[in-house]
């Protein structure tokens, strides 16, 4: 059983990933999001859905010199990984993204049926 | 995080860094290495600086060198929710941000360039011919 731990460990390790920081903004039709990505470009970025789960991962790619020696570095891992829950009266199947100067910019459309209905208010 | 020197050579880092390593008061600054975070390296022929600043357009830096010291600043505009909108998170860096790096002696400053890409900016100060190592062949 410790075996399986220690292996799980090195995995996590290989993986080890930057959390983007996110902004995330809620109006009635719908949640924006935005996640801070730089350094990675369009290709080397991937959104999925996987139940109610949102995942977005990107790798980075600066091409730096060959013979250049870090000197100071505060960004040290090569990719992002952050992962949300989204709640069921989101549609995940109409996800739609952009992504410009390493910002990432996701919106997540509310399902039909929890748009917002006005009730009426009567007064007796 | 504590304070690093970038450069070795940079004596006057060095010793501020060992005097805080004393007394134990932080940078004024503050603790936190600050916005954007950045990544420094060097090559025999260049410095090469990379920050990484997303959510901007390459008019919006300002970087300037100035007596041996790289200065990067610019401003990141906060997102304007529309309105009736709510924020749920907001942990994006908003507002005027500023970093210094101290370069080495031997740079060239009329060679240095400076490019964004991907939400990095990236500033390469080319350094001076004579400072590069040369082989001397054995006669």
């Amino acid at each position: 059983m410790s075996e399986k731990v220690v292996k799980r460990e090195n995995a996590s390790e290989e993986n080890a990933a930057m959390r983007p920081a996110v902004q995330v903004v809620e109006d009635a039709t719908g949640i924006t999001l935005y996640a801070d990505l730089p350094g990675v470009p369009k290709e080397k970025l991937s959104i999925h859905v996987e139940g109610d789960n949102l995942i977005m991962e990107g790798e980075l790619e600066i091409n730096s010199p060959p013979n250049m020696e870090a000197i100071h570095a505060e960004v040290d891992l090569s990719r992002y990984r952050r992962a949300f829950t989204l709640s069921r009266e989101l549609d995940g199947d109409k996800v739609t993204a952009g992504f410009r100067h390493g910002v990432l910019e996701l919106r997540i459309p509310k399902a039909e049926h929890a748009q917002p209905r006005r009730i009426e208010v009567q007064a007796t | 995080m504590h304070y690093r020197g970038i450069f070795p050579r940079d004596l006057f880092a060095e010793l501020e860094r060992l005097q805080r390593d004393y007394d134990g008061s932080p940078s004024i600054r503050g603790a936190a290495p600050g916005y954007p975070a950045m990544n420094v390296g060097t090559t025999p022929k260049s410095v090469e600086v990379y920050a990484f600043a997303p959510g901007m357009t390459p008019e919006e830096f300002d970087v300037q060198v100035e007596n041996g010291v790289l200065t990067i600043s610019g401003e990141r505009k906060d997102i304007v929710p529309p309105e009736g909108a709510t924020r749920h998170i907001g942990e994006h860096f908003t507002g005027r941000f500023r970093r210094v790096v101290s370069l080495p002696d031997d740079i060239e400053l009329n060679s240095t360039t400076a490019s964004y890409r991907d939400g990095v900016l990236h500033i390469c100060v080319a350094r001076r011919e004579a400072a590069q190592s040369r082989r001397i062949s054995v006669q």
